[in-house]
């Protein structure tokens, strides 16, 4: 008889498959951040669908029942994801900073430009350099 | 602003606006300053960096720095600018405990400071007795060390740090700090719990990860 855990498992990762193919094809999850999930799915499925391998690798953990190893697994795939996330939060916080910084800068000479425009002279004296 | 002006009648003065709604921006501008508005709230760390952004491209020799608080005394200021000028220091700091001016403030508040003071003067050889004040000068090539790249909230330890590690020299000089005109201070026992915790892990990253020394950074 096959595990009912085992059914569930299949089917999660089978549906975590599917939602993050169809979000990439609507273009609604970038390719280079689906990659991580589709990761995960994959080796969860797997490890889901194939008994054995499944015993042999719960062996490997120390782990008795298969199944559990299972929950390990998922954990710890879901870590390095949300991890992966992390770091893009951070690179992306990083990015958003320098913008920020460039627009202020932008907007500073725009509006000099403009001053001396409307009085050349009086922008002159104002804003040195 | 007027207290600036005051002592440093040839020097522009540049006000960095962080995203405030209230009318910063307009009075700055209206007395007389430079002002660089943030569309985004970016912290103290982001906000400084875009100032060094700016006196990098623009040219400037010696850039000062105060808090907007208007806790900072000009005079001193002038001070650290001068020493800067004549080469003394690159990094120039302000600070409220080498002489004894009176400055208290709350007790968990002094046995930060002397904890990180303590940390700087051990990683730098040096002895600094305020890590954490805003009050300072840098030299131009400093300045461009900080625009390439600076820590993102509560720049001072780790700016000074870094600055000191590229090998730039850093000094330490008496002012005196008044009490805050405006505005709250930004520490709350949760943030300050956080400010140690960011600084230290900041501080230990910086030294497991290759400096960048300030010839391979002119070279």
């Amino acid at each position: 008889m096959i595990d009912r855990t085992i059914i569930v498992s299949v089917a999660g990762s089978l549906m975590l498959l599917i939602l993050v193919l169809d979000l990439v094809r609507r273009r609604r999850l970038r390719e280079q951040y689906a990659l991580a999930w589709l990761a995960s799915g994959v080796i969860l499925f797997i490890l889901s669908s194939s008994r054995p391998l499944l015993a042999f690798v719960a062996q490997l953990l120390g782990i008795h029942y298969p199944p559990s190893a299972l929950f390990l697994i998922g954990f710890f795939l879901f870590l390095l994801v949300l991890l992966h996330f992390s770091a893009i939060i951070s690179r992306q916080a990083n990015e958003i900073k320098d913008l920020v910084q460039e627009v202020a800068l932008l907007q500073w000479r725009v509006s000099r430009c403009e001053r001396k425009m409307d009085d050349p002279e009086r922008a002159d004296r104002r804003n040195r350099g | 602003m007027a207290d600036v002006r005051r002592e440093l009648a040839t020097a522009d003065v540049l006000v960095i606006d962080d995203g405030s709604r209230d009318a910063t921006a307009e009075r700055a501008e209206a007395a007389g300053a430079i002002v660089l508005a943030l569309p985004c709230n970016l912290g103290i760390g982001g906000a400084v960096q875009s100032g060094y952004k700016f006196a990098v491209r623009q040219g400037y020799d010696v850039v000062g720095r105060v808090d907007g608080d208007g806790q900072h005394r000009s005079e001193d200021l002038a001070l650290l600018i001068e020493k800067v000028t004549a080469g003394e220091a690159e990094l120039a700091i302000g600070s409220r405990y080498m002489d004894d001016r009176g400055y208290s403030g709350a007790f968990s508040r002094r046995l930060g400071v002397a904890l990180f003071s303590g940390m700087l003067t051990f990683l730098l050889r040096q002895r600094i007795t305020d890590a954490t004040s805003g009050l300072r000068a840098v030299s131009r090539e400093l300045a461009a060390h900080y625009a390439a790249d600076s820590p993102t909230d509560y720049p001072e330890i780790e700016g000074t740090i870094s600055a000191g590690r590229a090998g730039y020299r850093v000094g330490e000089y008496p002012a005196t700090m008044l009490p805050r005109q405006a505005g709250q201070s930004s520490i709350t026992p949760i943030r300050s719990v956080y400010y140690v915790a960011k600084v230290l892990l900041a501080v230990a990253a910086s030294y497991v990860r290759p400096s960048i020394s300030r010839k391979e950074e002119h070279d």
